[in-house]
C-alpha cells in the first residue's frame, strides 16, 4: 500500500522495509529490530500530541459501534486499524520466543520493553490514527484474537472535530488521482470545509452549506473525474436526486456511463483497474454527500462484479457484461422487488382502511397506487414535515392517481391517530438489530402510533439491509444545511442573522432510528418479517452469494 | 372421492382421540398419496391440494391447514431429483412416513422439554382443553412433583371441564373457575400455560377465544405465560391483530358453510400478539418469540 511512511527512523528499518517490499522474508533479528523501533517511536509521539484528543475519542469509543461496511473511503484506515491493533499486542507474545532466544537480555532491557509495552497499548487506544502509518511497514504475525478482544476503529465520519482525523482524510483525498499518462496534470480531489456553527451533540459530524457545492473547488476541465460523476455530484449536494431508491439508480447510471467510457490502459488489468478508477469517484460522491446504506451495498455488488472478471476476457464482452450486470441489479433488487412487496401488502390493506403515511416513500408511494388499482377502498392520510416538506410531492402522486387523501403536518399526529388503521412507513435501510433507520420523524410517528396501538408496517426492500448497529441518532447521521431552517414569513426573515448570536445554533438532521419495538411488521421481497429477524435475512443473503 | 377422503378422516380421529387433528390430516394425506393414480408431479401436487382443501372445510382448525401446507413442502423437497415417477413417489411415501413418526414424537418431546419449569408445589392456570398441556401436566406428575391447577372454563363449548375430568384422573387437585374470573384468580398463581392451535410468523399465537385475555392479565401481573406447541402448528399468516386473522379460522367449518351472516356469529379463536408471551415450548426447542420467525424461515424459505 502506498503509505505516507515515517519520515525519521534508523537506515536499518527502511533496508529491512526495501526487503520487505521485495518480498524476502526478515530473519528473527530484524524483525525484532523493528519492533524494538516502532516501541521507541510511539514512546516519543506520544509525549508530542496533546492529550484532549485522546480523551475525546476514549469517550466516543464506547458510544460507537462498529464501522460501517458501505464506508470505501475509510476501508483503508480501517484496514490499518485491525493492524494497530495487533501492532502493540503480539508485541508480549513475540517477546516470550525473543526472550527465550536471547537469553543474553539484561532485566534493565526487559523492564524497559515492558514499560515500552504499556506506553503502546495505551496509546493504540488514544491515537488509531497515527499508529497506523508506523504498524504498517512491519506487521507482526501473531493473530490479535488469541490475546485481546479486536480493537473497533470508530469510522472517519463520524470523527469530524478531530484534527488529526481531517488532517488524514486530506492526505488520502490527495492520494487519490488517476494518474495520467502526462504527470503534470493530477488534479486532487477537493475537500469540503465545514459551515456555521454546529450543535455541541453532533460536533462529531460534518455540515456543508448547499450553496458552496465542491464542484466550484474543481478546475476546468476536471481531468480525474468523471463529468457524468459530477453532474451527479451535484445534483446529490443540491437535493435534485432525492430518496435512497432515486440515489441508488442515479449511481448506478452514472457508472454505467463511466464504464461504457473506460479503456483499459496498456499493461493493465480491467478488474483491478477499474477499481482502483472508481475510487476517487466515490470519495468525491461522498464528499457531496455521504453515500447511503443502499449506495453502498450497490457499490460492494459493483466492486464485486468487477473484480470477478477473468483477466482473458477482452474489452468489449468485459464492458458489456458488466452493463449487464448493472441493469440486472436495478432490476431485480429494485424495480422487481417493489412489485413483490406491493403484492404482500396488498393482503393487508383492507377495505373501508385509514392508512397514515410520512414523508415521500417511492415505495409506498408504488404500493398505495398498486392498491387503489386492484380496487380497494381505502384513504391516505399524508404527514409532512419542514424543512423539506417532502410529503406535498407524495400528496400530488397519490391525488393524480385519484386517491382520497388528507395533508397534515407532524405536530397534528396525535390529533389524527384515532381515526387512523395502519400507518406504511418507507425505509433508507434496516440495521442488523432490527432499528429502522429513516427519515427524521418517522421514529416520532411510530411511537405515536404504538401508544394508540396502530399497527406500524415497514416497507424496505433485501438491498437496503446493512450489518450496522446503530441504537440512537446521535452516534452517526447526517447534518443537512443549517440555513433551510430559515423561512420568511409576512416579510420578515426572522433568523436571517443565526450565525452572529454566539450561543445560537441550528440543528437540520436528515436520519433518525427507530427501535424495533414500535416496528409491528417489515415487509420485504423475501416475505413480511418481524423486525428482529433481519439478521437472519442477512445470513441468508451472505449464504446465497 | 371427496366423501371418501372425509370419511378416512374421521375414521382416523376416531380411532384416535389423542390425536392432534393435524396429524390425523397427514396420515389421510399420506393414504391419499399412496391411492393416487395420476401420471405427474404436478398433478400429483394440485390434487394434494385439493385434499388440503377438502379437510379444511371438514375440520377448519389453523392446525390442519398448516400440517397440510407442511406435508406439501417436506413431500415437494424430493421431487425434482428423480427422473421416474413411480420411484418418486416411492421416496415421497417414504419421507412420508418418516415425517409422520418424527411428528408423533414430538409430543413427548415437548413434555419432557416443558415439566423442568414446573417447580414443586407450582400453581399453574390453563385454558380449555389441551391434549400437549395435559402431557405436559401428566409428565410433571410422573415426575412425582405436587402442583394444583386451576382451568377455565372456556365457554361455548365447556371443553375445561373435560380437561378438568383428565386431570382428576391423574389425582392432580384441580379447580373449575369462570372465565371472567382469570383477573381474580391470577394473584394465586405461578404461571400460566396454554396450547396453541397455531403459531404465526410474529411468534404470537392463536388459540381458543379467552387466551388473549388472560394473555393480557398475565403481563399486568408479571406471571409468565408460556405456550406449548408441536412444530406442525407453525403456520404463514401474519396478523397484525384481531381483525386480521382470516376468517376461515375464526369459525368452525359448518357454521362458515352454513350461515349467511358472520357478524352474528362469535368467533371460536383468538389472536395473543407475541410481546405477551414469555416461551414457547416446540419439539425445535424452547423459543423466545422471535426466534419462531427464524425457524420459519428455515422450514419454509
Amino acid at each position: 500500500m502506498a503509505d505516507a511512511g515515517e519520515p525519521e527512523g534508523p537506515e536499518r528499518k527502511d533496508d529491512i522495509v526495501k526487503a520487505k517490499q521485495e518480498g524476502k522474508e526478515l530473519t528473527k533479528e530484524e524483525k525484532q529490530r523493528l519492533r524494538k523501533e516502532k516501541k521507541q517511536q510511539k514512546k516519543s509521539k506520544e509525549k508530542k500530541d496533546d492529550k484532549p484528543s485522546r480523551d475525546s475519542e476514549k469517550e466516543k469509543k464506547p458510544a460507537s459501534a462498529a464501522s460501517p461496511a458501505p464506508q470505501t473511503p475509510t476501508q483503508p484506515p480501517a484496514q490499518k486499524a485491525p493492524s494497530a491493533a495487533p501492532a502493540p499486542v503480539p508485541v508480549p507474545a513475540s517477546e516470550t520466543p525473543s526472550a527465550a532466544d536471547k537469553p543474553a537480555k539484561s532485566k534493565a532491557e526487559l523492564k524497559a520493553e515492558r514499560r515500552a509495552r504499556q506506553e503502546a497499548e495505551r496509546a493504540s487506544k488514544g491515537k488509531k490514527g497515527d499508529v497506523g502509518p508506523q504498524a504498517a511497514p512491519g506487521k507482526p504475525k501473531a493473530p490479535p484474537s488469541e490475546l485481546q478482544p479486536v480493537v473497533k476503529r470508530l469510522p472517519e465520519h463520524v470523527q469530524v472535530d478531530n484534527p488529526e482525523v481531517l488532517k488524514k482524510l486530506a492526505k488520502k483525498l490527495e492520494r487519490q488521482q488517476t494518474p495520467e499518462y502526462n504527470a503534470a496534470t493530477k488534479v486532487k480531489i477537493p475537500l469540503r470545509s465545514d459551515y456555521g456553527y454546529k450543535v455541541s451533540l453532533f460536533s462529531h459530524l460534518h455540515q456543508y452549506s448547499r450553496k458552496a457545492p465542491l464542484t466550484q473547488q474543481l478546475g476546468i476541465p476536471s481531468t480525474v473525474i468523471h463529468p457524468a460523476i459530477v453532474r451527479l455530484g451535484l445534483q446529490y449536494s443540491q437535493g435534485i436526486v432525492a430518496g435512497s431508491n432515486a440515489r441508488s439508480v442515479a449511481l448506478l447510471h452514472a457508472f454505467k456511463q463511466v464504464i461504457r467510457d473506460y479503456t483499459t490502459p496498456p499493461n493493465e488489468e480491467l478488474s483491478r483497474d477499474l477499481v482502483n478508477r472508481l475510487k476517487p469517484y466515490i470519495s468525491f460522491l461522498n464528499q457531496c454527500r455521504p453515500l447511503s446504506a443502499s449506495m453502498g451495498n450497490a457499490i460492494k455488488y459493483i466492486k464485486k462484479e468487477i473484480s470477478n472478471i477473468p483477466s482473458q476476457c477482452k474489452e468489449e464482452e468485459a464492458k458489456r457484461k458488466l452493463l449487464n450486470c448493472i441493469d440486472c441489479y436495478i432490476n431485480e433488487k429494485i424495480v422487481l422487488a417493489a412489485k413483490a412487496i406491493a403484492k404482500y401488502s396488498i393482503e393487508k390493506i383492507s377495505d373501508g382502511d385509514v392508512i397514515l403515511v410520512y414523508g415521500c416513500s417511492s415505495l409506498v408511494n408504488h404500493i398505495l397506487c398498486e392498491a387503489f388499482e386492484k380496487n380497494r377502498k381505502f384513504r391516505v392520510i399524508v404527514v409532512d414535515s419542514r424543512p423539506r416538506l417532502e410529503g406535498r410531492e407524495a400528496l400530488r402522486r397519490l391525488v393524480q392517481k385519484g386517491i382520497n387523501c388528507t395533508y397534515v403536518l407532524i405536530s397534528a399526529v396525535s390529533y389524527i391517530l384515532p381515526e387512523v388503521s395502519k400507518v406504511f412507513l418507507g425505509a433508507h435501510a434496516l440495521l442488523a438489530n432490527g432499528y429502522v433507520m429513516s427519515r427524521v420523524g418517522t421514529s416520532q410517528i411510530a411511537l405515536v402510533a404504538k401508544a394508540f396501538n396502530v399497527p406500524v408496517l415497514v416497507c424496505c426492500e433485501t438491498y437496503k439491509f446493512c450489518e450496522r448497529v446503530q441504537t440512537d441518532s446521535f452516534v452517526s447521521n447526517e447534518l443537512d444545511d443549517p440555513d433551510d431552517l430559515i423561512v420568511t414569513r409576512t416579510g420578515t426573515t426572522q433568523l436571517e442573522h443565526w450565525q452572529e448570536v454566539p450561543s445560537l445554533g441550528l440543528l437540520n438532521l436528515v436520519y433518525d432510528v427507530t427501535p424495533p419495538d414500535f416496528v409491528d411488521l417489515v415487509i420485504t421481497d423475501l416475505g413480511m418479517i418481524p423486525c428482529t429477524s433481519v439478521p437472519v435475512v442477512l445470513r441468508v443473503k451472505n449464504v446465497d452469494q | 372421492r371427496e366423501k371418501q377422503l372425509v370419511e378416512y378422516f374421521r375414521a382416523q380421529m376416531r380411532k384416535d382421540p389423542d390425536m392432534a387433528s393435524a396429524v390425523a390430516a397427514i396420515r389421510t394425506l399420506l393414504e391419499f398419496l399412496k391411492r393416487d393414480k395420476g401420471e405427474t408431479i404436478l398433478g400429483l401436487r394440485e390434487s394434494l391440494k385439493w385434499a388440503t382443501d377438502c379437510l379444511t372445510g371438514e375440520d377448519s382448525s389453523v392446525a390442519v391447514s398448516s400440517g397440510g401446507e407442511l406435508f406439501l413442502r417436506f413431500i415437494s423437497l424430493t421431487s425434482l431429483e428423480h427422473q421416474d415417477l413411480s420411484r418418486c413417489k416411492k421416496v415421497m411415501e417414504e419421507r412420508g412416513e418418516l415425517f409422520l413418526e418424527k411428528i408423533s414424537m414430538s409430543r413427548t418431546k415437548v413434555a419432557k422439554l416443558c415439566h423442568t419449569f414446573i417447580k414443586d408445589g407450582a400453581k399453574i392456570l390453563t385454558h380449555s382443553y389441551s391434549r400437549v398441556v395435559l402431557r405436559v401436566l401428566e409428565k410433571a406428575a410422573a415426575e412425582k412433583k405436587r402442583f394444583s391447577v386451576y382451568v377455565t372454563e372456556s365457554q361455548p363449548d365447556s371443553a375445561g371441564r373435560q380437561m378438568a375430568e383428565a386431570l382428576r384422573k391423574l389425582n392432580v387437585p384441580v379447580t373449575v373457575v369462570l372465565d371472567a374470573a382469570v383477573g381474580y384468580v391470577l394473584e394465586k398463581v405461578d404461571l400460566v400455560i396454554v396450547g396453541a392451535e397455531g403459531v404465526v410468523e410474529s411468534g404470537g399465537i392463536i388459540n381458543k377465544i379467552g387466551t388473549y385475555q388472560m394473555a393480557v392479565c398475565s403481563k399486568a401481573h408479571n406471571k409468565p405465560f408460556y405456550v406449548v406447541a408441536e412444530s406442525f402448528k407453525f403456520v404463514r399468516l401474519y396478523p397484525l391483530n384481531q381483525q386480521d386473522v382470516p376468517d376461515k379460522f375464526k369459525y368452525k367449518a359448518d357454521t362458515l358453510k352454513t350461515v349467511q351472516n358472520l357478524s352474528e356469529e362469535h368467533p371460536m379463536i383468538d389472536y395473543t400478539p407475541p410481546s405477551l408471551i414469555t416461551l414457547l415450548f416446540t419439539d425445535l426447542g424452547v423459543l423466545t418469540p422471535s426466534a419462531v420467525s427464524d425457524e420459519l424461515i428455515k422450514l419454509y424459505l
